[in-house]
């Protein structure tokens, strides 16, 4: 009786025991299972969003607004440059990407270029001083006669596509939290993509809103003087844009507004919903910079209206009655009390540097969930208890023996789950009841191989074990294979596909485990005590 | 009260039923090949873009009403369907013109119209909306992830076992991948992430059946080395058929399980692997097999054998079970 080495007895009733021990907490409700002493496993397997339901969105931050609102800023810089030092130009504008003019006198581009990388700023270098090129690259283009062009070096616009998708999943993730959901994932995805994930969230509709907006708050000052009637004919004072008018309150459609902010949400310290004479609105605070800039604008304008600027369009132009020296104050706008509610958030998160696109959503319902959670249970034990019948049935005593393999199996299967906090799926349901088919396959290349061996002539003992022995190489091959499979299908897969191919391969794995030495160890030990002449296979 | 599938002894002839069975699945290869044009591959909202819904609705859903009401809006083609009970529909709508603004527009503008239908009592199940950057890039991944296992289980064939298994192994695969691609187009299954798990499922479970019967193969080589290859494969696969039936019975009853009590939403991924299981059997039997036959695989058993052996590992080792001598711990 060689094969029945202690050791190896021990081995499979400390790993089963401490399965069954690490499997348990998913018997239980969580409320339970969190007053639990702490010396015991506390992790249930992670329930996919396709089981628990919730919201599944990929977003894209658009960084070519990004790239374009710079060079148009770089525009306003090159431009006050070089009046700055008296350098005549024409044609100054953004083309094909890169900011361009001439100079009308050429022998003025030495003096051009040297004011150019005066404001081409140095790139930050990382720890190990690597990086730190110049933003920009400036080309003089047609020999000698002054056309220069400003244009994003390679390491400048791959820093400020970093930034910007930095910022915003900073600003996401603000948001997000403002909805107060339970652990909701933020994660970047290659270089531009953010993939946001809710659970138990039942309108994604809500999630939407507040991610599709940009949120770019700031402050002007409204041309008093200007007539609409001569702005919308698309004559405009010089620094000032038309900018049309959510609030009906305001009686005209559009206002015509200084260009330059005077403050930006940037300023805000805080933002609440609250009521004004009954009405939504949202209240502010600025920080100190905002709040003194904010008292000396009210001090200089009383009297003279102001307009709050949200994304292109005027959601309220109030008249400064007073100075307003407390740095706080009042939007009143158009609101709803949602709405209202929602601008605070928004401006508490802050302004996204760029709109985000969705490429991709999925949610599932709580109730779609919980009835795909009760077909995989029904599911799954059904196929147990069918493949567990036909198995007792077809090898008698030994068939018993990989039922009680198979039950192990499905333990180890639950309690690696738990352990790697791995994520449980729909098609991961699928996985494991199609391991419970498969797992089999291996007790049944064994049980094969005895009978074989039998029929060779060999004694019992003999026969059970060439016929482990011999089994287990098939056993390793064919298991492989599958593997190789399933892992190509976790790296490709996405979502509740990877959930299937992380079921499938620790359904594998733990198989091997039940077959080889759950199996074998049964086998043996009713074998010592029955010592049969000859087997009942 | 023990039962067999097979009697203990078999003596079947398969290697002679070969040509028939090359002749078959011949024709079911190109006859899924024909399908894969005509009809074609009905391929879902992950591979090209769209919208899917799935309402549940106060009472029994009016499909013709919610037509003509959808209908209306001007979406393109919407595809609207009972879904496992009748309170539950499902709604396609294929990928909008424009960009990704304008499929969002569309899922607002469908929730609109069902809610002048229905209004609050209409639940939403189940929202789902591929863009069509993602979608490209879900299709690229399908594709890839089923050619590199098809490659990975080769070059893992070829080190494993000898080159000609290798080829046997990999035509079986490709006939299993060609049908069950072939049982999508004919029946219009819907062609999602999840067909891809299903047919790398497939490719697993095939060459997992594919691998015990080589093993076998490769053992009888050593053992009985004057016997006519045909007789040999013959006997390799009848030794195995046991096995080969069992383990596919009790992967059926649980699939069986799985489909008719698993829900709605895997039954096309169950489906595929009920018939993935069932042809995958077949072709190790009557495809993988028989290719054997025309490569010549006493030579290279015995070029292992001259080489004295222990490099190919497995290939060459022990003896097979009558005369083994010592047992493992």
């Amino acid at each position: 009786m060689k094969a029945l080495q202690p050791w190896k007895i021990w081995l499979v009733i400390v790993v089963l025991v401490g399965a069954i021990i690490a499997a348990l907490p998913n018997v239980f409700a969580r409320d339970t299972v969190e007053a639990w002493p702490d010396w015991l496993p506390k992790n249930q397997i992670n329930l996919g969003l396709d089981l628990q339901g919730g919201s599944h969105l990929l977003l894209e931050v658009e960084v070519d607004t990004v790239i374009e609102e710079r060079l148009e800023d770089l525009v306003s810089e090159v431009r006050l440059a070089l009046r700055r030092e008296r350098i005549g130009y024409r044609g100054l504008g953004v083309r094909d990407g890169m900011v361009r003019f001439t100079l009308t006198d050429p022998a003025q581009a030495p003096l051009a270029r040297a004011q150019l990388d005066e404001m081409n700023p140095l790139l930050p270098t990382d720890m190990f001083g690597i990086g730190g090129g110049r933003e920009f690259t400036i080309e003089d283009q047609g020999q000698g006669q002054g056309r220069l062009a400003i244009g994003f070096s390679e390491e400048g616009r791959a820093e400020r596509v970093r930034a910007a998708v930095n910022q915003s999943l900073e600003v996401v993730r603000r948001r997000i939290d403002e909805l107060g959901t339970r652990e909701p994932t933020i994660q970047r995805q290659g270089e531009d993509r953010i993939l946001v994930q809710v659970p138990g969230e039942r309108d994604p509709s809500n999630i939407k809103e507040l991610l599709g907006r940009t949120a770019r708050l700031t402050f002007h000052m409204v041309d008093m003087d200007a007539s609409l009637a001569d702005a919308e004919a698309g004559r405009l004072p010089p620094g000032t844009m038309l900018v049309p008018s959510t609030d009906p309150d305001d009686g005209v459609s559009a206002w015509v507004v200084q260009r330059r902010a005077e403050l930006s949400g940037e300023n805000l310290v805080d933002a609440q919903p609250s009521f004004q004479d009954n009405q939504p609105v949202v209240s502010f605070r600025f920080d100190n910079t905002g709040a003194r800039r904010f008292a000396s604008l009210t001090q200089q304008h009383t009297g003279e209206l102001f307009a709050i600027v949200l994304d292109n369009e005027v959601i309220s132009a109030p008249r400064i009655r007073e100075p307003i020296l407390g740095g706080s104050g009042i939007i009143s706008g158009n609101f709803t009390t949602e709405s209202a509610n929602q601008l605070a958030i928004l401006l508490r998160a802050g302004a996204l540097p760029a709109p985000l696109t969705i490429l991709e959503e999925r949610s599932v319902g709580p109730d779609l969930g919980a009835d795909s959670i009760a077909a995989g249970q029904t599911a799954s034990v059904i196929g147990i208890i069918l493949v567990g019948v036909f198995m007792a049935l077809y090898y008698g005593r030994f068939g018993l023996i990989a039922d009680i393999a198979l039950i192990s199996n499905l333990i180890l299967i639950l309690a690696a789950l738990s352990l790697l906090q791995a994520t449980l799926t729909l098609p991961g349901i699928a996985g494991i009841v199609l391991t419970i088919g498969m797992a089999v396959d291996a007790n049944v290349l064994i049980f094969e191989r005895i009978r074989e061996e039998m029929r060779a002539g060999r004694t019992p003992l003999a026969a059970i074990e060439t016929g482990f022995s011999q089994a287990m190489r098939t056993i390793i091959d064919a298991n492989v294979t599958t593997l190789i499979a399933v892992l190509l299908l976790f790296e490709f897969g996405s979502g509740p596909v990877k959930g299937f191919a992380v079921t499938l391969a620790v359904g594998i794995l733990t198989s091997l485990f039940t077959a080889t030495l759950v199996t074998r160890l049964c086998v043996l030990l009713w074998y010592r005590r029955a010592r049969p002449a000859r087997l009942p296979l | 009260m023990q039962f067999r599938l097979v009697p203990d002894e078999t003596k079947i002839r398969f290697m002679r039923m070969r040509f028939i069975a090359m002749a078959v699945s011949g024709l079911l290869m190109l006859g899924s090949l024909v399908a894969l044009f005509y009809p074609g591959l009905n391929f879902g909202i992950d591979f090209q873009g769209g919208i899917l819904m799935e309402v549940r609705t106060p009472g029994a859903a009016d499909l013709g009403t919610m037509r003509g009401e959808l209908n209306q809006l001007g979406l393109g083609e919407i595809g609207i369907q009972e879904f496992g009970q009748e309170t539950d529909v499902l709604i396609r709508i294929a990928r909008q013109e424009g960009d990704e603004e304008a499929q969002q527009q569309a899922v607002i503008a469908v929730q609109n119209a069902l809610a002048d239908l229905y209004g609050d009592e209409i639940s939403y199940r189940r929202t789902e909306f591929v863009g069509p950057k993602v979608s490209e890039e879900l299709l690229q991944a399908g594709v890839m992830a089923i050619s590199l296992a098809l490659v990975s289980v080769l070059v893992y064939i070829w080190f494993r076992f000898e080159w000609q298994y290798g080829v046997g192994a990999i035509v079986a695969l490709v006939h299993d991948v060609l049908l069950t691609i072939g049982l999508f187009a004919v029946t219009g299954l819907e062609v999602n992430l999840t067909t891809v798990a299903a047919v790398l499922t497939i490719v697993g479970y095939s060459l997992n059946d594919t691998v015990v019967i080589f093993d076998r193969v490769r053992e009888n080589l050593r053992r009985y080395r004057t016997m006519p290859i045909p007789d040999l494969l013959d006997t390799s696969v009848n030794e195995t058929l046991a096995r080969t039936l069992m383990t596919s019975l009790t992967t059926l009853l649980a699939l069986f399980a799985l489909y008719f009590f698993g829900g709605e939403v895997i039954k096309g991924f169950t489906l595929a692997l009920i018939w993935g299981v069932i042809i995958g059997t077949y072709s190790t039997v009557y495809i993988a097999t028989p290719i054997l036959l025309q490569l010549d695989l006493r030579a290279i058993g015995a070029k292992a054998e001259a080489k004295g052996g222990a490099d190919k590992g497995p290939a060459i080792e022990g003896p097979g079970p009558a005369r083994r001598g010592k047992a493992e711990g």
